[in-house]
């Protein structure tokens, strides 16, 4: 459980794993760390991300039709915890994947893997009974989303039953790019505060240095999703890591100032 | 926080839960929306005032009662057990549909939401649920897949006839799957001010519930008109499933009796490989699917299948979770008819009754033709006509080579 925010804020790169091989997402994440990031979040390939927009939609599916496997995951997320034993690690998907490979098999082959902790975006806290004693026994990090339409007593539950971080949305919506930040993230992340002393990650349509810079003013870490599948989208498979780590290098200068 | 992923006591089940099926896998930003529709629809249930407002439309608006209809010529020539129809093709808009809109319609107009989603397969919700938005004035978006807005263009131009704005969804197999995940997305990003109008007995509770309590009044006709008519109750109830919400209407009230049989459809499409068909439970698995643990076909990744049916209402990878829970316990059987069955029993019904079943229906004609023969003639089947075939004309022109004008 060892997801450690570096600077304020500290920076969560979203990839979905496969996309557009496993071999280029392994040299994505390690260079989206070398430049920077804190912590990688691995998306399962899901035939059905109805959380999703259209980018991470996108991505997704070529993921699926890859065939991608969890098993492929996982070992993709035992790569990156070899190649860089500090960085964070958390494995981020929909439930049907997870229970298909066996709930008890996944946490202990997550475990193996080296990954601290997982988010499964359609699991609420009132279903995951099972899940959290899983993930208690292989001493993994649950990771809760929370969002502005969650009342104070369901942020309760969520911060109770998160480790790691909590995931704040930053507005009602799916993933993807926004114009500016939503006036609902800093009013969720105080009211989250007052149930926890986990740092608090904000994430959804966080895109560029200025949502970076808005997010920090407030909350602990900047998950960067679909912007940087994107960039990966429209980049050729050998260009797309020197292109995520300018990008987060870019975000690192411009946001995490030496003095402000 | 009780409920789990799969409860380890399906004797003493969570709200929400069938046995172990049902629950809420929904994303966070959806629960406050799913609590404060589950309080609002409790309140609605015993609210006096509203069960007789639901009733006038259903009376005067809808056409309720349905006939229960004796087959005479079909039983005739099939020699068996005696045929009835429970005409649900005969309400406004043509399927039993009408009746979950116009409940969830008054349940959003109740709630000050002005704004209604919906999605839709083989267009059927769709066209109710433009339908009552028109009659109680509310704005209206339907998601449909491209595949079902060609295959059922006569249901795409009847909603927009009535003020929909129907939206193509282009993702996936361009299905009704597709459409509840763009319908999903779309109350993710506008929940503060959007009713779903869901238009099976499927997803996060309490839309399985609901969606059955406001098609219960099928089988409380059905039993009352039978035993006018009999005197007695059904050998058995025959009706097709694709979400579920015709057959758990038709069913519900004659779970309790446990002589009649309960028979559920499934669509067997093309053949019986992975892809060419929708039996969720002959080629299907225990999983999460749009907000619901049920029965899914899915490969052994955990991907959703794509599914094939003539009747693009039955075309769906899933199925309600208390169709799963009737399905374990062997309360309920199911059973298939494919593609060329249904499209068959289309033409025989049309040309022994004068009545032209909906695809989807005919799928449950097409069990009634298979086993009526081999019963005894005291035997009572009662076959949920769940739609009018008006729609299909396309297909059926197509499929079964009838000529036009123009040809």
């Amino acid at each position: 459980m060892a997801i450690h925010f570096k600077t304020k804020p500290g920076l969560v790169v979203y990839l979905t794993a496969g996309d557009p091989s496993i071999a280029a997402t392994r040299d994505i994440a390690i260079a989206a760390i070398d430049a920077g990031a804190d912590g990688i979040e691995l998306g399962i390939p899901f035939s059905d991300p109805l959380a999703d927009g259209p980018v991470i939609q996108r991505a997704m599916d070529r993921a699926v039709h890859h065939g991608v496997s969890l098993a492929n995951v996982l070992a993709l997320a035992a790569e990156i915890r070899d190649a860089r034993p500090d960085a964070g690690i958390i494995l981020f998907g929909y439930i049907n994947p997870i229970l298909r490979f066996g709930l008890s098999k996944f946490v202990d082959a997550a475990a193996a893997a080296g990954a601290d902790g997982v988010l499964v975006t359609d699991l609420i806290v009132e279903e995951a009974a099972e899940y959290l004693a899983e993930m208690k026994r292989a001493n993994l990090a649950p990771v809760f989303l929370a969002a502005p339409t969650s009342p104070d007593a369901r942020l309760k539950a969520i911060a109770e039953n998160s480790r790691g971080f909590i995931y704040a949305i930053s507005r009602v919506g799916i993933t993807g790019a926004q114009q500016s930040m939503s006036s609902d993230a800093a009013s969720l992340v105080a009211r989250i505060r007052q149930f926890t002393k986990l740092p608090v990650a904000v994430g959804f349509g966080i895109s560029n240095a200025e949502h970076v810079r808005a997010v920090g003013e407030f909350a602990d870490a900047a998950v960067i999703g679909s912007a940087i599948v994107e960039l990966i989208e429209h980049s050729t498979p050998d260009a797309a890591a020197g292109g995520v780590a300018r990008f987060i290098q870019g975000l690192r200068r411009t946001v995490v100032a030496p003095t402000r | 926080m009780a409920s789990v992923i799969i409860p380890s006591n399906p004797s003493q089940p969570t709200a929400g839960r069938f046995g172990v099926y049902g629950g809420r896998y929904v994303p966070e930003t959806l629960m406050a929306a799913l609590s404060e529709l589950e309080q609002e629809y409790e309140r609605a249930k015993a609210d006096a005032t509203f069960q007789a407002e639901l009733d006038d439309l259903l009376h005067n608006f809808a056409g309720r009662p349905t006939a229960l209809y004796y087959a005479k010529r079909l039983t005739e020539q099939l020699g068996g057990a005696k045929i009835y129809l429970k005409r649900e093709d005969l309400l406004h808009t043509g399927a039993h549909k009408i009746n979950n809109s116009l409940g969830q319609g008054l349940l959003a107009k109740r709630m000050g939401k002005q704004r209604i989603i919906a999605e839709t397969g083989a267009g059927q919700h769709g066209v109710a649920t433009a339908t009552v938005c028109a009659l109680l004035g509310l704005d209206c978006v339907v998601y449909m897949g491209e595949e079902d807005m060609r295959r059922q263009e006569l249901n795409v131009l009847r909603m927009r006839l009535l003020g929909a704005e129907v939206r193509g969804v282009s993702s996936g197999s361009k299905t009704l799957k597709d459409a509840i995940n763009e319908a999903m997305r779309d109350w993710v990003t506008n929940v503060r001010t959007t009713y779903y109008v869901l238009g099976s007995a499927l997803g996060a509770h309490p839309y399985p519930t609901m969606v059955r309590d406001f098609h219960r009044v099928i089988s409380r006709e059905m039993k009352a008109q039978l035993l006018e008519k009999e005197g007695r109750l059904p050998t058995a109830i025959i009706a097709c499933v694709g979400g579920g919400s015709n057959a758990i209407g038709a069913f519900y009230e004659f779970i309790p009796d446990k002589n009649v049989r309960l028979i559920g459809v499934e669509a067997g499409g093309r053949s019986g490989e992975l892809g060419e068909h929708a039996m969720r439970f002959q080629g299907g698995s225990p999983g999460v699917l749009q907000g619901t643990f049920s029965y899914v076909l899915q490969d052994e990744q955990g991907q959703i299948a794509s599914t094939h049916s003539v009747s693009a209402g039955l075309d769906y990878a899933s199925i309600g979770p208390e169709h799963a829970m009737l399905h374990d316990t062997g309360r309920a059987e199911y059973t298939s008819a494919d593609d060329q069955a249904a499209l068959d029993a289309v033409v025989r019904l049309s040309r022994t009754e004068g009545i032209l079943p909906a695809l989807e229906s005919a799928h449950a004609v097409a069990e009634a033709i298979r086993i009526a023969p081999s019963m005894q003639k005291h035997e009572i089947l009662v076959v949920n006509l769940s739609g009018r075939g008006d729609k299909d004309m396309g297909i059926l022109a197509r499929e079964l080579k009838i000529q036009g004008s123009n040809a």
